[in-house]
């Protein structure tokens, strides 16, 4: 089972989420990519169906690039996390996108924020948020050494226990893991943590 | 976790709404979850139309923030053509409304409307997920805690109380109700509304 999770420090913000791809018993991939770069200033990771997972974030990729295009401003992080709760909401009860989502980004005025935005489309604003059975161990590392005004080392260390914790005690745990940041500079992958190297296999 | 999908006790809720002495009282409890997990300890159940007039929405958290949506959308509506805020007897016959609207397929929702309507008399009721409306003098209640909360408001509750008198009681009910109830909690809010002016609180219970 995929796992998500993210937290906002003192002027960053950061997703980390496993990576591989699993159907029933195999594993197709170790080193897939969960978190799209929505725009300069905003990260999504998303973790449930593998299909609309992918399609479903696409489709909010293009619709912040399509306001953009139009508006000639960039959305808010708060816009972009309701718009993508109305879209989960309004599919729900015809066609459900089964994906959970944390949205993460740095808005000039406001600064890092995180949103929880769950797969039935419940939104909330918060400070450290997790999905999946990996959530049972991030989400309580993160109550225990989680502090607002975090640096990114501060933020990377605590990122790296909660990983320790799903590798060492969930049962199928996912071996490799991205982790992305997003601050004043904009949106960038920060780094892998990567127990099994696909050697042979071309990044996707 | 594997646990029987009950869609009114998803993310867990407590609803409650007591009519005082040209006042009333709405209260809620701060916890969302997924099931057995705790996700945020502030979440925000009780939602303010206009100045005199409340709502809180428990049930499913995602069909709250749809209809919330939904029902600010038509009271903005509503001031900009009437020119004036709606009635609480006229607000609850609009989304009794709404909520029948989708009889076959409906908002996992149970809301408490609270209201002080002409001449400032206080109004409260409440409503099941299809709109069936629900008018009380003294109190009313909602959400997973429910039961409990019956208990405690018919033991607590005197009629005519003044604004303080109950706060405190709409709070000491609120708590000792979810303390009961795994699913709601992690604190309270209380929202007491007289003639001139409104007061919002945390209360801080267990938090566990």
């Amino acid at each position: 089972m995929e796992s998500v999770f993210g937290l906002v420090g003192k002027d960053f913000a950061i997703v980390v989420a496993d990576s591989s791809a699993v159907h029933s018993i195999l594993v197709h991939k170790t080193n897939e990519d969960k978190i799209m770069l929505l725009d300069s200033h905003k990260i999504m990771g998303a973790s449930g169906e593998t299909g609309d997972r992918a399609q479903f974030t696409e489709y909010i990729q293009k619709n912040v690039a399509l306001y953009q295009f139009r508006n000639g401003i960039p959305l808010t992080t708060a816009a972009t996390a309701n718009f993508t709760r109305g879209e989960l909401a309004t599919a729900l009860r015809k066609n459900p996108y089964q994906v959970n989502i944390i949205l993460a980004g740095y808005d000039k005025e406001t600064g890092p924020s995180l949103y929880y935005i769950d797969y039935i489309a419940s939104l909330h604003k918060l400070e450290k948020a997790a999905f999946g059975y990996g959530s049972y161990f991030a989400l309580s590392m993160m109550d225990r050494h989680y502090r607002r005004d975090m640096t990114v080392e501060e933020a990377i260390e605590l990122v790296d226990k909660c990983i320790v914790e799903i590798r060492s005690r969930l049962v199928v745990a996912p071996p490799n893991f991205v982790i992305k940041i997003v601050d004043k500079e904009g949106a960038r992958e920060y780094a892998w943590r990567q127990s099994i190297k696909d050697g042979s296999v071309l990044e996707a | 976790m594997s646990v029987k999908l009950q869609i009114f006790e998803y993310n867990g809720s407590a609803l409650v709404a007591m009519v005082g002495k040209n006042c009333f009282a709405i209260a809620s409890d701060r916890r969302l979850g997924v099931q057995l997990q705790t996700v945020a300890t502030d979440f925000q159940r009780i939602f303010k139309i206009h100045g005199k007039l409340f709502i809180g929405l428990s049930g499913l958290a995602s069909d709250a923030q749809t209809l919330y949506q939904r029902l600010v959308f038509r009271h903005k509506l509503y001031e900009l053509r009437e020119e004036r805020d709606m009635k609480p007897e006229t607000f609850a016959s609009l989304v009794s409304a709404i909520l029948y609207e989708k009889r076959f397929g409906p908002y996992f929702i149970q809301p408490v409307i609270a209201g002080l309507g002409d001449e400032d008399k206080p109004f409260i009721c409440t409503m099941d997920s299809i709109g069936a409306k629900e008018l009380a003098k003294d109190f009313v209640v909602a959400g997973t805690a429910s039961e409990s909360l019956y208990g405690a408001c018919e033991s607590m509750f005197k009629p005519d109380m003044e604004a303080e008198e109950l706060f405190e009681t709409i709070s000491q009910a609120l708590l000792s109700s979810v303390d009961r109830d795994c699913l709601s909690g992690w604190g309270g809010h209380v929202y007491l509304v007289t003639p001139t002016e409104v007061t919002e609180k945390i209360l801080k219970g267990r938090m566990d």
